[in-house]
């Protein structure tokens, strides 16, 4: 989503984007003339006219689980929107029994909170498993 | 299935957010609102719901977060087409 009407998405998926993505741009890409959006997101630059790099992780119920916000000139990770995603999505199918800690990927260990964990985790989750 | 917009030569209207129609925010006086008296985003609690206008799949359609419900969303803004991501 960006203050861009729709024909200007248009043109850049046709002319640009979907010379990097083979058939183009697969989701929506959403017109906010005015940032009337971005302003109840807390993320439109009323000073620039633009929206900020802001990325909200929606879930099934419609509640927001995570967002990150970046000035312009820094672009995004999209690899660990992913991750976060399926770190969500983990934690949700467990219905809570489950969270997943730091640098937690799919198929990586994660944590049963309870009392029994409490001043545990140190023998359970090593900083190594950060980046393993 | 989301609506197709009928597009002449009019330019259609931007997106609409459906929380600014709301009179006041409720909520205890500590919430934060932001300069325009939005409150705050927080996480944990209800993504505002929003109509607007998208390109997607060659067509010009509407789109309402709120169709998506039961589905995982990404909502990503940036700064302008033509640009990075």
């Amino acid at each position: 989503m960006s203050v861009d009407s729709i024909f200007v998405h248009k043109m850049w998926n046709d002319n640009e984007l979907s010379k990097m993505v083979k058939g183009g741009v697969p989701f929506p890409m959403l017109s906010d003339a005015g940032g009337k959006v971005g302003t109840v997101y807390g993320i439109y630059d009323e000073v620039g006219g633009v929206e900020t790099r802001g990325r909200f992780i929606i879930d099934p119920d419609g509640i927001i689980q995570g967002y990150e916000v970046l000035t312009p000139p820094v672009g995004r990770n999209v690899k660990e929107t992913i991750r976060q995603i399926q770190a969500f999505q983990h934690v949700r199918n467990s219905k809570g029994t489950e969270a997943t800690p730091s640098g937690w990927r799919p198929g990586k260990m994660t944590l049963k909170p309870g009392p029994d964990l409490v001043g545990k985790v140190w023998e359970v989750w090593k900083i190594e498993m950060e980046d393993d | 299935m989301p609506e197709e917009l009928k597009v002449g030569c009019a330019r259609p209207v931007g997106a609409s957010s459906d929380e600014e129609k709301k009179p006041v925010i409720t909520g205890g006086p500590e919430e934060k609102k932001t300069e325009k008296g939005v409150p705050m985003i927080k996480v944990g609690q209800k993504a505002p719901d929003f109509t607007a206008p998208a390109y997607h799949n060659g067509k010009f359609i509407n789109m309402k977060l709120s169709d998506h419900l039961g589905k995982w969303v990404v909502l990503c803004f940036y700064p302008g087409d033509f640009t990075f991501v």
